[in-house]
């Protein structure tokens, strides 16, 4: 029982924080970086790679790291505090842990290769118009050849992807993973756009597109579509975590600046006393957060499942009421987009909305409630 | 980072478990695990069983019987007693004026008091708060004046828990009215069998007889009763005070009345998604709280506390009172029937005076407003 990060660790943590942290510390710089096309830096993109931070996931055979779930949810954590626009989460912790997952070798060195070398973006396209945070496919059907028709939308930075990962229903039933690439890429329609948080999304529309199996074959493998979708779950927790660090900061540093009727705000025990209620929130969420975090280092997919759930629904919670506190206690100010702090609320917003809300992880743990008496947090090793 | 214990620690968690669960009196267990309120003799005779297996002082000095445990040893101690229903020892002798004898006491001081506080030979009460101090205690109005080697103590505290039972009673008093409010105070120990002392009871809105109010004329209190130097009564009530950082959450008792909720709602709660899906959120703050506590544990060597822990009061008590809650809208009408001889509607029964009883969490051991005091000022620095 270890909560502390090792010599390593805290050494990639003020690495990263030295990179990206350095690179957003002025929130001018990520504003400029989400105004235009593809909607973050390029050159930090190639920086991350060249320092390994896009092959942390990945195993050394596939041209990776071989790091664990806790440098990666260090990674997480430092692009959350600035609120980074990289494609991060979405391109490495999700698309390329699917092609980890679900691809053969071949796959995984030429993707992951790519990936990790920050010369190859990809986006999983999954979610569907009128469905709602599952692991399988719904009206995106894939032909006994592999041909894929039907729309995704909310695909993150599916219109910059070089290589898609598309989930279809497959002939026979059940979901199955597809790549399209290349000259099949080129034909799609994808249509992006930016989203809220300054973030980039797109609607991909395929009619009948060639398409390659992931795996050796078109198989159904929705359950390594849910590990992958938890682990994310719980990176992206890892990212909430770092951005309400930072707004509970900036609402600290604003309370005790601020001046009105002729004194600083944090004589006002109205507020320091919310303040102090953010900060019970967000170290509530930080224990849950870390030890979520090593679940996934010592658990199976069951154990998995059941830390995202429970640490999706603690991020909720806090991510709201951190998120709407932070605004408030500014005032008016966290109203503009040129002032960080309301941003970071609308990027905890969609992290919210990425995987599952509070809402989606109630009712997952709703159905596992009578399995247990009390709940032992450190009995979580895959042979339970 | 690393999520299983050591296997040190693991062995350790089974040692206690097997203990409470197999070794200690059956009887008092059943009687925490439904509800009902114990006896003093039961008190006594749980605090007994400990000390005699070396588990009541565990943190106290090892020369005084403490074990030198790591924190987080100490952690698994309390969770694995809590889970077992075990009563954990009575906090006015173990975790309150034990540590502060043990720390300040003189040696004489030593010898005569903490085998018999360590084994509830001698009943502690707190004599800290009085009517016009609360959380302001610093503002405490009892006096004690030096008559020859004795002090005089006249004045009144209120609110002490279980004085009914107490032998003897540790106070705060004023020694110096001129200075300061928390340059004048001293901590005296005084026998509650001396005369002038007198206790009368105070009825609490669940009707019970838990607290008292204190009161004391021209008793007379032999000088070897102070403890530490005169006037500096205000750095033992903080070290009391803060000392506590590991198991003030009462994360292990509240899961165990969570799980029995569970169990004796079973039926209701397969009827009732809003109910159940409070349960769930429960479970899962409760998860969090008690992550905290554990990362709090492993990482509190030394002086200073991990800043963390100052959530575990605020919220844990927060957590009591929300299963107290939800246990009374779990029996809804149960809860005012009489249901004799049945264990569930037994438990229901008892659960609307736990739920009113439990209002005191927050507001006593430093209300949690204080508590949120505590954070603003000191670790947010507001
Ligand atoms: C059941 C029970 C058992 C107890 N047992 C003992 C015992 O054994 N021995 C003992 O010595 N004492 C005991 N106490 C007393 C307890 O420590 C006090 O009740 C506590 O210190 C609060 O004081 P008060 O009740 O006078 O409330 P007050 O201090 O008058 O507070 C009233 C309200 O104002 C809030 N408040 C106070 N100051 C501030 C501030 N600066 N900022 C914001 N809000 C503030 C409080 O949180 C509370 O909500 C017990 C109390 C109860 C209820």
């Amino acid at each position: 029982m270890d909560f502390t990060y090792d010599d390593e660790q805290t050494a990639l943590r003020d690495a990263v924080r030295g990179l990206v942290g350095k690179a957003y510390a002025d929130y001018e710089q990520r504003r400029r970086a989400t105004r235009e096309d593809p909607g973050f830096d390029e050159k930090l993109w190639t920086q991350m790679a060249e320092m390994g931070l896009l092959g942390l996931p990945f195993s050394e055979d596939d041209g990776g790291v071989g790091a664990g779930p806790v440098e990666i949810g260090i990674v997480c954590r430092e692009l959350g505090r600035v609120l980074a626009p990289e494609p991060y989460l979405s391109s490495v912790v999700l698309a390329g842990g699917l092609v980890s997952a679900v691809g053969t070798p071949e796959q995984r060195q030429e993707l992951l290769g790519a990936l990790s070398g920050g010369e190859s973006v990809l986006a999983f396209a999954h979610d569907e118009p009128g469905h709602r945070w599952g692991a399988e496919a719904h009206d995106v059907t894939a032909d006994g050849s592999g041909a894929l028709t039907g729309t995704k939308d909310g695909v993150l930075h599916g219109a910059r992807a070089d290589v898609l990962v598309v989930s279809a229903v497959l002939p026979e039933g059940g979901t199955g993973l597809f790549l399209v690439a290349g000259d099949a890429l080129a034909s799609v329609e994808r249509s992006g756009y930016p989203t809220y948080d300054g973030g980039r999304a797109a609607r991909i529309t395929f009619d009948a597109t060639p398409a390659t199996p992931l795996g050796a074959s078109a198989a159904d493998v929705t359950a390594s579509i849910a590990t992958v979708q938890d682990i994310t779950r719980i990176m992206a927790a890892n990212e909430a975590l770092g951005a309400m660090q930072t707004q509970l900061g900036a609402t600290t540093e604003y309370l005790k600046s601020r001046k009105q009727f002729g004194v600083t705000l944090n004589t006002f025990q109205a507020l320091t006393f919310r303040a102090a209620d953010m900060y019970t929130s967000l170290e509530l969420t930080h224990s849950m957060v870390d030890w979520a975090t090593m679940v996934v280092a010592a658990g199976g997919p069951a154990q998995v499942a059941d830390a995202a759930a429970r640490a999706g629904l603690q991020v909720s919670r806090a991510g709201r009421h951190v998120g709407q506190e932070a605004i408030q206690l500014h005032g008016g100010i966290a109203m503009t987009a040129e002032y960080n702090v309301g941003t970071f609320t609308a990027h905890l917003t969609a992290l919210d909305h990425l995987l599952g809300d509070a809402g989606h992880h109630l009712r997952t743990l709703d159905a596992t409630l009578g399995d247990h008496g009390v709940i032992d947090p450190l009995d979580r090793t895959a042979t339970q | 980072m690393q999520l299983a214990l050591t296997e040190d620690d693991q062995a350790f968690r089974e040692e206690m478990r097997t203990f409470f669960t197999t070794e200690f009196p059956e009887e008092i267990r059943r009687t925490v695990e439904e509800g009902r309120e114990l006896t003093r003799e039961q008190i006594v005779e749980s605090q007994q069983a400990l000390n005699a297996a070396g588990l009541a002082v565990p943190h106290w000095p090892e020369e005084w019987g403490g074990r030198g445990w790591s924190e987080l040893k100490r952690h698994i101690w309390h969770e694995e007693m809590q889970a077992a229903s075990v009563p954990v020892p009575l906090a006015f002798n173990a975790s309150m004026i034990g540590p502060v004898i043990a720390q300040f006491g003189t040696q004489e001081q030593k010898e005569k008091f903490l085998p018999r506080t360590a084994n509830l030979d001698i009943w502690w009460s707190q004599g800290f708060s009085e009517p016009d101090a609360g959380s302001d205690l610093a503002s405490l109005r009892t006096t004690a004046v030096l008559d020859g080697d004795d002090w005089i103590v006249n004045g009144q505290k209120t609110w002490t828990t279980l004085g009914q039972y107490g032998d003897w009673i540790f106070t705060l008093v004023r020694t110096d009215p001129e200075v300061k409010k928390q340059a004048g105070i001293s901590m005296l120990l005084i026998d509650m069998t001396t005369p002038g002392v007198e206790v009368r009871p105070i009825e609490l809105i669940d009707g019970g007889h838990e607290v008292n109010e204190v009161w004391f004329t021209d008793v007379r209190v032999p000088g070897e009763n102070l403890v530490g130097e005169v006037n500096s009564g205000w750095t033992q009530a903080k070290f009391l005070l803060g000392n506590e950082r590991v198991g003030v959450a009462p994360v292990g008792a509240t899961k165990r009345v969570l799980a029995r909720a569970k169990e004796l709602g079973a039926a209701t709660l397969a009827d009732d998604p809003l109910l159940r899906a409070r349960v769930v959120e429960l479970e899962n703050e409760l998860l969090a709280l008690e992550l905290t506590a554990l990362r709090v544990a492993a990482h509190s060597a030394g002086a200073e506390p991990h800043p963390a822990s100052s959530v575990l009061k605020l919220k844990g008590t927060e957590l009591q009172q929300a299963v107290s809650e939800l246990v009374v809208d779990l029996g809804g009408p149960a809860t005012l029937a009489s249901g004799e001889g049945d264990a569930t509607l037994d438990w229901y029964r008892r659960s609307t005076p736990t739920y009113l009883n439990l209002r005191k969490a927050s507001i006593y051991g430093g209300s949690n407003e204080i508590q949120r005091q505590i954070i603003s000022r000191n670790i947010l620095g507001l």
